[in-house]
């Protein structure tokens, strides 16, 4: 069986016909390249970048989709797109953004990074784990279906009645989009447990919790999140299908039923759901600015909590996003100082990203740049979050484009940024090659002027009355001089094509960097946290042998002590520190073994809702794949035993993973 | 089973909690699960006074038929307490045995819902007669559908354990299904008193 053990004595991975034994009804996957090491591995790596490729691709899809909406609105009458399909085009542009780009973005960042920063070799359920990864694929693919299936989802992002109903919108667009997030609502669930039983149960000895990266931190707190907030946008989800299939009334005012449930259910999902965008970029920017800007994190504690109470907080304000919709005066007045409340928190981590900077020896790399990009442009559109905390204010901008200003700082300035950061920071690190800096420098100023040009103008549309979803204006109505809406929509539009060229030269980076990109020193950017402190690419079971962690940032401590004058002063180097982890390595690793059931699993549940839409028996079809998984998955061992590793090993000083 | 772990002389797992991986993450998705019930029970609550032209809770519920169905499932929890103690022992015999026996309370109380949705149903209450009956059904069908993937766990794991397949601890994989039985009669606790012993 080619399931070899690591470390593996030779070089050159090939794999010996050594039998398997046959679990299940399959025999186990072996191989160790080619497609059918990535369709099948359980490693939390591959995975990582498949997690990553994948919302890559539905950025790229999301993007375009941005796109049209700005072209369609570049010029007074519109005749890009007719009315029907913009409202598809923005609800499948901010559904995509968020559930199958920020979101999965995110969790092949965690998948990849959380395992390497806590000094484990891989997740605490690696099979859960690809299980999520398919299920989000399938889930998103399946969402995009609907484009070639008489229209995708029209409702806007958040769906509300009577809008979702049958009545106003017939196509199954709707249906793909309720089934296809109930798929990918199953793939962060999964994620969630298997993130947190990570993070809490797989730490390296002596690394508390108080000694882990911010960016394990934050996605500890996202993860949180995800757990408690999936489920209810679950129930909502089900609500909904209920009613659009089986005649159920739960949104339908006609029949007496309240419309706000689904806006209290979708928005105590929705509201923890912007922190679930947000929180994991601000954990790689509290990676990437210590490290070049040559200090420890300023109040590491401080960050650590505002994030977990950022993760508090954020149950407590989601009817902010229903000032409008007459909720009555006590509920406004305590929603509005929860929310001016959760600006707090946030807040405090600007101030100590700031204070980080402050006085450092700053280096600007693109990951910098990108990174200290999101503190300036999510402040901004922080601050008006804040403008929306005033009830009657809110009142006022509600549905118009000043929204649409406000949660596009935030989420591209901020979320979107964030992730560039960490693109160009850990680049290295997972592909072995540097991304191209220079190129990197266009990338991020095309991006910020881009991002400001489209986004700025839209403060001034919306205070000026334009509603958001709005699939046309008129010269008649668009005003004059300096609020000419017409001007502003047509600035909005040419910054979007600055923005697309920025995103098109991190495309572009890619691939020169994957053509003849430099080859990555082991430590390129003199880092502080555990991921470093192994090869770039990192191998397969991570480190030769498991770190003893004693501080925060064990990495940097362990390359740097103070001397006599109190000085930091450099002790070893990077290649030094591997060197002491090379020469204690375990013996004998092994890790979990490749499976067929996650992929096999995942597969069944898109034809499952599938059947749902169109028939039956094709439903039934997929519920039998699925329980055939299930059945797969419960009867194989996670890691293959030990006598079918090459060399057979039963000796005591196995190491098992997972 | 972890990166950083070892199994020691009882092969019981170390990790940085002291909790197993399975069992910690047991209980996170039952935490999950809270919401999931929560929302759906907020949902009913909200419509259970607006029955329409349907029939009205009072009208339809058989309070003494539900509570014997609620004591029978109650009482699948103990017998799911047997079985796992009968698993930590390693007495393959009664595991089986309590599981089974957890197994057909679990059915019972499941055809005793289905009898009742038809004596429902006959009496007019349909699942789109009213908001109340909308939510009535979707809140208790949710439950139902739990307990009918329990049997499923608790059948399977009978099967698989009689073919000696189960990988890890035998012991723990029995007390996972349990905590979740457990929580699933727990969640019906709360349902039961909400719906039938509180008036609307």
């Amino acid at each position: 069986m080619a399931i070899i053990e690591r470390p593996s004595t030779t070089q050159e991975v090939v794999a010996p016909a050594t039998p398997s034994s046959s679990l299940g009804a399959l025999k186990r996957p072996v191989a160790t390249t080619g497609w059918k090491s990535w369709l099948f591995t359980v490693d939390h790596k591959k995975l990582g970048i498949m997690y990553s490729a994948a919302a890559l691709f539905f950025f790229i899809v999301g993007g375009l989709e941005a796109v049209l909406i700005r072209l369609q609105l570049a010029a007074p009458n519109g005749k890009v797109l007719n009315a029907d399909l913009y409202n598809q085009m923005f609800t499948m542009h901010a559904t995509t953004m968020v559930f199958l780009f920020v979101m999965p973005m995110a969790a092949g960042l965690a998948n990849y990074f959380i395992p390497l920063q806590i000094g484990a070799r891989d997740v605490a359920f690696p099979r859960i784990n690809a299980f999520s990864f398919w299920a989000f694929l399938f889930g998103g693919l399946f969402l995009n279906m609907s484009w070639f299936l008489g229209g995708a989802a029209d409702g806007g992002w958040f769906m509300y009645a009577p809008n979702s109903g049958p009545i106003y919108s017939p196509s199954h667009g709707i249906d793909f989009w309720i089934l296809g997030l109930q798929i990918t609502g199953i793939a962060s669930l999964a994620g969630a447990v298997n993130l947190i039983t990570t993070v809490l149960n797989m730490r390296a000895p002596g690394m508390k919790l108080m000694r882990m990266p911010i960016f394990t931190w934050m996605q500890l707190v996202v993860q949180f999140l995800l757990l408690f907030a999936v489920p209810v946008i679950t129930v909502a989800l089900f609500l909904l299908s209920f009613q659009r299939n089986f005649d159920a009334t739960f949104f339908d005012v006609a029949a007496g039923a309240d419309p706000l449930l689904w806006q209290h259910l979708f928005w105590i999902f929705g509201h923890p759901e912007v922190y679930i965008l947000i929180l994991p970029s601000f954990g790689v920017i509290s990676e990437v600015i210590p490290v070049f800007s040559r200090k420890p994190l300023f109040g590491y504690p401080f960050v650590v909590f505002s994030g977990a109470a950022i993760g508090f907080v954020g149950w407590g304000v989601w009817a902010h996003h229903m000032f409008a919709s007459g909720l009555g005066p006590v509920s406004v007045a305590v929603f509005s100082i929860a929310t001016m409340a959760i600006a707090v928190p946030t807040g405090v981590k600007v101030v100590n990203w700031t204070m980080t900077l402050w006085g450092g020896k700053l280096e600007f790399t693109a990951a910098m740049k990108f990174a200290v990009g999101l503190i300036v442009l999510f402040t901004i559109g922080g601050l008006s979050g804040v403008t929306h905390s005033v009830a009657p204010s809110d009142t006022q901008q509600t549905d118009t484009y000043y929204i649409v200003a406000h949660f596009h700082y935030v989420l591209f300035g901020g979320a979107i940024f964030g992730l560039f950061s960490g693109f160009y920071y850990w680049w290295p690190k997972v592909f072995g090659k540097m991304l191209n800096e220079k190129l990197g420098s266009w990338n991020f100023w095309m991006m910020v002027i881009g991002m400001n040009m489209t986004f700025g103008p839209m403060h001034i549309l919306g205070l000026q009355g334009q509603p958001r979803r709005m699939y046309q204006w008129t010269e008649a109505r668009a005003g004059e001089g300096f609020f000419n809406l017409g001007f502003w929509n047509a600035f909005a539009s040419v910054g979007s094509l600055v923005l697309t060229t920025g995103v098109l030269l991190f495309l572009i980076n890619i691939v020169i960097t994957a053509r003849n990109g430099k080859v990555a020193p082991l430590d390129p950017w003199n880092a502080r946290s555990l991921e470093w402190m192994t090869t770039n690419p990192p191998k397969e079971h991570n480190f030769d042998s498991i770190p003893t962690v004693s501080h925060l940032d064990e990495f940097f401590h362990r390359k740097y002590q103070e001397d006599a004058n109190g000085q930091m002063v450099q002790v070893k180097t990077a290649e030094q520190v591997m060197k002491e982890l090379e020469d204690n390595a375990d013996a004998h690793i092994h890790m979990p073994s490749p499976s067929y059931w996650p992929i096999v699993l995942a597969a069944g549940l898109p034809v499952i809702t599938f059947g749902l839409i169109y028939s039956i028996p094709i439903g039934i079809v997929g519920g039998i794949i699925v329980l055939f998984g299930a059945y797969g998955w419960s009867i194989e061992p996670g890691t293959a035993p030990d006598d079918d590793f090459d060399p057979p090993t039963t000796t005591k000083d196995v190491v098992h993973v997972g | 089973m972890t990166a950083n772990t070892h199994a020691d002389e009882h092969g019981a797992l170390h990790t940085s909690t002291g909790l197993s991986n399975n069992k910690l993450g047991m209980w996170l998705f039952l935490g999950s699960e809270c919401l999931l019930f929560g929302g759906l029970i907020s949902t009913y609550m909200l419509y259970r006074g607006r029955v329409g032209a349907g029939p009205r809770p009072s009208q339809v519920f058989d309070i003494p038929f539900t509570s014997v169905s609620s004591f029978v499932l109650l009482m699948s929890s103990l017998t799911m307490v047997l079985a796992v103690s009968a698993a930590h022992k390693g007495d393959d015999r009664n595991t089986y045995l309590w599981i089974t026996v957890t197994a057909l309370l679990g059915a019972t109380f499941v055809g005793g819902q289905v009898y009742e949705f038809t004596a429902f149903y006959n009496e007019g209450m349909g699942f789109t007669t009213s908001l109340f009956s909308s939510s009535f059904y979707v809140l208790t069908g949710f439950h139902g559908v739990h307990v009918t993937v329990g049997i499923i766990m608790l059948m399977s794991i009978v099967g698989i354990m009689k073919r000696s397949k189960v990988p890890g601890s035998k012991a723990e994989t029995v007390e996972m299904i349990g905590l979740y039985w457990h929580f699933v009669d727990i969640v019906w606790i709360i349902i039961f008193t909400l719906i039938y012993l509180i008036p609307a």
